[in-house]
C-alpha cells in the first residue's frame, strides 16, 4: 500500500450561515465580503507545513491539486506548492503527488511537461504526474472552455505532454487546438522515461478507457467515501478486466476522509464541527455549475439520464446530514486508532485500491488539531495498511521507482 | 443516435467539409425555398415551421452532432468551419437564393451565413439572435441550469404554454423521453462549442456586410437575450426592420405564434 496525504486548502472560517447567504462555494464566492488576506496568508504557511508535517511523520506522498475561484480549495497552480514540497522534503522517501495541474486549461499544456519536469528534478525523481480533465466549475466557468472541448482538449494535451517528455527528437505539433513549431523541453523528466500519471476523474468510461489503453492510474477524487464509490469503482475493474488487463491494486487511486483520535467519543468531540462545515459549506456548490451540456460525452451523458429515469432513488442531501450520519455513510471514516484501522482495510480491500489518499485536514480544521490528526494517523493507522496487498505480490508500476520499495514510516513503529 | 424527433418532410443527408461530415437537412412542404437554423435546444418540427411549410419549401439544418451521429460535432474545429459546412449545405441543396430564418443560436448563424455570402439570401429573420454582447446587459447563461423545469422558467414567459411542448417535448415511455433529454442537453452542448463562454464571435464586425432586408423579431419579455439587443443589430445591418413581441419571452415565434407567423409570412413575400 501507499498512502499518501491530500489537501485542498479550504478556507477554515467561513461565516456560520455562509450556505445560507451565498449559493456557491466555487466560481462566484465574493472574495471580497468573505475573504481574509491575512488569513489566507495563514493558511497557505498552515497547509505547506501539515503537508511536510505529514512527509517527515511518515505518509508516502503528499498531493496537491488545482481549482480556481473556489473556498475550499484555492491552489490555483498546485505546481507552485509542489515546488516548495519537493525542496523541503529532499533526503525523505516521499513523492511529490501533483493531482495536479490542469492539462486542458494549461496552454500551451508543454507549460505542465515543463514544471512537471522541474519538480522531477528538484525532487530527484519523486514527482507522481496527475493529469486531471478538470472540473467543468475550473475548466467551463472559471478558464472559459466550451465544455464539449474539454475531453479533446484533454486527449490532445496528454498525448502532446507524454510525446514533449519522450521524444529525443524536436518535433513539430500540428494539433487541434495547439499548434507548436520546435518543441525541445529543457528539462525533461529526471524519471525513465517519464514520471508515472495518474488521471483522476469521476467515473466517465472514456477517462477509464485513457487510463486503461495507456496504462496509467486511475484516481477517484470522491468526497462522499468509500461505500459510496463502490458502484463506480467496480466498473472501472469491470473495464479493466475487459480490456485484459491485471488486476494489480496500484491501477486504482482513491481519496477519502480520515480524523482518528484517542476514542470514537473523542473524534466526535473533536472532529464533527469540521466534518459538517466540510459538508455544508465547502461542498455548497450550485447544481448548475457541476455539468453543463457537452461536459460529458454522448455515451455517458444518456446513461446518466437512462439512468436517472429508471432509478428515482433519494438525493442525499448534505445540509440535512450531521456527524453521526456521514461517519455512518461512510463519507468520513472517523474514530479511535482501531475504528479507523478496520473501516480503511474494509475499504481498500473492497475497493481493491493500492494508492490511497487521505483528507487530513478537513473543513474549518485548525492547524493544531490537523497535526494531531497526522500524528495518530502516521503512528497508529497507516504501519497496519501498508503491508495489506504485499502477499499478492504485484509492483506499484505507478510510484516513482526509486521510493517503491522504500518505508518511510521509520519514524513509527510496526505493530 | 437514430431516430430524431419526427418530421412530417424527408430527411436529406447532405454531404459537407469534402465527406468528411454529413448534415442532415429536414425538408417540407412546397414553394420558394425558406431555410431554417434552429435553436441551442436542438431542432424539432414546431407549428411555426409547419406554418412556413404551408407556403414555403422548408429546409431545416440540423447542427453537426445533433443528428444522426453525436460524434460529428468533432469534425468542427470553430466558427469558421461550422459556417462554411452551412455555405455548402445551401449550395448542395440547390436552393439559390434562399430566405434565412434562425431562432437564438440559428438566429446567430443565419446572420453570419448573410454577412459571408452577402448575395447569397433573399431576405433574412432573425429571432431573438445571438452574437453581439454588451457587458452591462449579459446575456443569461442556459447552459448553467441544471434542471428542466428551470430552464423552462428561463426561456418562456408562461411554463404552461404550449409553446413549451412544442419546443420540448416529452415522451410517456421512460426511456424515449431519457433520451429526448440526452438529445437536448446535447444540442446544447454542440452548439455551446460555437459561443461559449461569451456569445461574441465578431459578428459586430461583419454584420455591415449584410445586404437582404431583414426583419428582428424579439419577445419584449426576453430574459435571455434582452429585447435592447435588436437596436444594436437594427444599427449594424443596413436594411433592418424591428418587430417587438409583446408576451413572448425568447421563443417569440411558438409563444406568440398567432402574430409571429403572420409578420414572418408576410416580411418573407
Amino acid at each position: 500500500m501507499k498512502i499518501s496525504m491530500f489537501h485542498l486548502m479550504p478556507y477554515r472560517d467561513l461565516p456560520e450561515d455562509f450556505e445560507k447567504r451565498y449559493r456557491s462555494v466555487w466560481v462566484d464566492p465574493p472574495w471580497g465580503e468573505l475573504a481574509d488576506p491575512e488569513k489566507v496568508s495563514q493558511y497557505y504557511n498552515w497547509t505547506l507545513d501539515e503537508l511536510l508535517y505529514a512527509a517527515r511523520a511518515g505518509l508516502d506522498g503528499v498531493c496537491t491539486n488545482e481549482h480556481h475561484q473556489n473556498a475550499y480549495g484555492f491552489m490555483p497552480n498546485p505546481n507552485i506548492m509542489g515546488a516548495y514540497l519537493a525542496k523541503a522534503t529532499n533526503g525523505l522517501p516521499v513523492a511529490i503527488v501533483q493531482m495536479g495541474a490542469t492539462p486542458p486549461t494549461t496552454s500551451p499544456p508543454i507549460r505542465i511537461a515543463e514544471e512537471y519536469a522541474m519538480l522531477d528534478c528538484i525532487s530527484g525523481g519523486r514527482l507522481v504526474a496527475g493529469m486531471p480533465l478538470g472540473t467543468a466549475m475550473d475548466v467551463n466557468f472559471c478558464y472559459g472552455i466550451p465544455p464539449i472541448e474539454q475531453r479533446e482538449r484533454y486527449r490532445e494535451a496528454h498525448d502532446l505532454i507524454l510525446k514533449a517528455w519522450t521524444s529525443r527528437d524536436i518535433f513539430a505539433w500540428n494539433g487541434k487546438y495547439w499548434k507548436l513549431p520546435m518543441i525541445n523541453l529543457w528539462p525533461r523528466p529526471f524519471q525513465k522515461p517519464h514520471p508515472p500519471v495518474w488521471v483522476p476523474g469521476s467515473g466517465s468510461p472514456s477517462t477509464w478507457d485513457l487510463a486503461v489503453d495507456y496504462d496509467h492510474c486511475y484516481c477517484y477524487l470522491s468526497y462522499y467515501g468509500w461505500r459510496w464509490a463502490q458502484e463506480m469503482v467496480d466498473g472501472y475493474w469491470a473495464r479493466v478486466q475487459a480490456k485484459g488487463k491485471d488486476r494489480n491494486p496500484y491501477r486504482l487511486g482513491f481519496l477519502q476522509l480520515v480524523a482518528v483520535a484517542e476514542s470514537d467519543a473523542a473524534a466526535e468531540r473533536d472532529y464533527a464541527p469540521h466534518v459538517e462545515y466540510f459538508f455544508h459549506k465547502c461542498l455548497h456548490v450550485y447544481n448548475g455549475y457541476t455539468y453543463p451540456p457537452g461536459y460529458h460525452d454522448w455515451e455517458t451523458l444518456v446513461q446518466m439520464v437512462r439512468r436517472s429515469a429508471m432509478d428515482r432513488r433519494r438525493l442525499f442531501n448534505l445540509q440535512d446530514k450531521r456527524y453521526p450520519d456521514f461517519v455512518r455513510e461512510g463519507n468520513v471514516i472517523a474514530g479511535s486508532p482501531a475504528t479507523v484501522r478496520d473501516q480503511l482495510e474494509e475499504a481498500i480491500r473492497r475497493l481493491r485500491v493500492g494508492n490511497l489518499m487521505v483528507l487530513l485536514q478537513i473543513g474549518s480544521m485548525p492547524h493544531h488539531l490537523t497535526l494531531k490528526n497526522i500524528d495518530l494517523f502516521a503512528r497508529e493507522v497507516l504501519p497496519h495498511l501498508r503491508p495489506i496487498w504485499d502477499d499478492e505480490g504485484w509492483v506499484n508500476h505507478w510510484w516513482p521507482q526509486a521510493l517503491r520499495n522504500s518505508h518511510p514510516s521509520s519514524a513509527a513503529p510496526k505493530p | 443516435m437514430s431516430t430524431p424527433n419526427p418530421i412530417r418532410g424527408e430527411t436529406l443527408s447532405v454531404p459537407a467539409l469534402g465527406n468528411r461530415l454529413t448534415v442532415q437537412v429536414e425538408r417540407a412542404g412546397t414553394g420558394p425555398p425558406v431555410v431554417f437554423f434552429h435553436g441551442a435546444w436542438g431542432l424539432q418540427w414546431d407549428p411555426f415551421l409547419e406554418g412556413l411549410a404551408r407556403q414555403y419549401t422548408v429546409y431545416a439544418p440540423r447542427l453537426p452532432g445533433t443528428g444522426t451521429d453525436p460524434n460529428a460535432i468533432y469534425q468542427l474545429d470553430g466558427l469558421w468551419d461550422l459556417v462554411f459546412v452551412v455555405g455548402e449545405v445551401l449550395d448542395s441543396l440547390g436552393v439559390g437564393r434562399a430566405a434565412l430564418v434562425g431562432h437564438s443560436f440559428g438566429g446567430m448563424l443565419a446572420a453570419e451565413a448573410a454577412a459571408h455570402w452577402p448575395d447569397l439570401p433573399r431576405r433574412v429573420a432573425l429571432i431573438a439572435p445571438l452574437g453581439l454582447w454588451s457587458a452591462d446587459r449579459p446575456i443569461a447563461n442556459w447552459m448553467a441550469v441544471l434542471h428542466q423545469q428551470d430552464l423552462i422558467k428561463l426561456l418562456f414567459l408562461d411554463p404552461a404554454s404550449p409553446a413549451v411542448g412544442w419546443a420540448f417535448p416529452t415522451a410517456s415511455d421512460p426511456q424515449e423521453q431519457a433520451l429526448l433529454q440526452a438529445r437536448r442537453v446535447w444540442a446544447m452542448g454542440c452548439s455551446g462549442k460555437f459561443w461559449w463562454p461569451i456569445p461574441d464571435r465578431g459578428l459586430s464586425k461583419r454584420l455591415h456586410r449584410v445586404r437582404a432586408p431583414t426583419l428582428l423579431v424579439w419577445g419584449k419579455q426576453d430574459a435571455v437575450v434582452p429585447a435592447s439587443y435588436a437596436q444594436d443589430f437594427a444599427r449594424a445591418i443596413p436594411h433592418a426592420r424591428t418587430v417587438l413581441v409583446e408576451g413572448a419571452n425568447h421563443f417569440p415565434h411558438l409563444e406568440r405564434l398567432d402574430t409571429v407567423l403572420p409578420t414572418i409570412l408576410d416580411f418573407l413575400q
